[in-house]
């Protein structure tokens, strides 16, 4: 678990690698009370336009904030997470979480640090940008 | 394709007006449900024993668990302009961790609305602002999302 004296402004975040079934889909419509059919109905996705079934956008952004909660385990704490859905994802693909930090700051006794994180689909494409705002502890 | 601005007086009334509340007990199977759909198998959402040792002092909610504390009725409405929405992101600031055995109040407002040229027309941003308080009447996190309408594509 990191704390603030030993991270760097351009230190990677671990890695977080996800592959959706669409039996998660299901289980993920089922935990958010999403119902939605794009995420589980092939004819509705197919009339929207899409190849398959779409991989929820509240979902992206559980793994994205995963990505930061993983790296922080349980002594930080995130402040903020942001992300903006620019294009779609489909299950059975392999998702990589990434982030990377991008800046220090102590503001009202709080240790933050700044990172960008986003979410590559299968061809390493970004399809969900985002920044989160962590705080942690000092040695 | 509509170039005209498509907001309207009654979209800008609804600015700052707080929806009806959502009241919500923080269960505990609902947060080990969702922390298993979303394959996130941290012990601050499954272990209590373990997760007691830790600053969070007890089982607490996934951070994006929120989503499912619908806020109640919004009581200023206006008519959409396009039936079409795309959802343009999210935008999570958390205050305080959410607990198991918590209460939390949900209520969302529309907080910005503006237009900008796209590729589908000119397309419609609003910015709506969930507020979730607990039982002890603490602000624990906000949520601002942003929907994107535009016009029917021929």
């Amino acid at each position: 678990m990191p704390y603030f004296d030993d991270v760097s402004v351009g230190d990677d975040l671990p890695d977080l690698k996800k592959q959706a079934t669409t039996v998660q889909l299901v289980q993920y419509a089922g935990a958010s009370n999403d119902y939605n059919q794009i995420h589980y109905d092939a004819e509705v996705a197919a009339r929207a336009g899409h190849k398959s079934v779409i991989i929820h956008g509240a979902l992206k952004n559980a793994w994205l904030a995963q990505l930061v909660t993983d790296w922080i385990g349980t002594t930080g704490t995130l402040a903020k997470i942001s992300v903006a859905y620019r294009g779609i994802d489909y299950p059975n693909d392999t998702i990589t979480c990434k982030g990377k930090v991008t800046g220090k700051r102590t503001e009202d006794g709080r240790n933050l640090v700044d990172c960008d994180i986003w979410l590559e689909n299968g061809e390493g494409k970004t399809t969900t940008p985002g920044t989160a705002i962590v705080a942690l502890p000092t040695r | 394709m509509p170039e005209e601005s498509v907001i309207t007086d009654e979209m800008r009334a609804a600015i700052g007006v707080e929806s009806e509340p959502g009241v919500w007990p923080i269960e505990r199977g609902a947060i080990e449900k969702f922390a298993n759909a979303i394959g996130d198998s941290s012990i601050l959402y499954t272990d209590e024993l373990a997760a007691r040792q830790t600053h969070a002092g007890g089982i607490i909610a996934p951070p994006t668990f929120l989503r499912l504390l619908s806020p109640g009725t919004q009581t200023a409405t206006y008519k959409m302009p396009y039936r079409e929405v795309l959802d343009g992101g999210s935008e999570y600031e958390y205050f305080a961790p959410i607990r198991e055995g918590d209460t939390i109040t949900s209520t969302v407002q529309l907080v910005e609305v503006f237009e900008k040229p796209g590729r589908l027309g000119l397309m419609l941003f609003r910015i709506n602002e969930n507020r979730y308080v607990n039982q002890f009447g603490e602000l624990v996190a906000t949520q601002r999302t942003t929907s994107i309408n535009y016009p029917d594509q021929e």
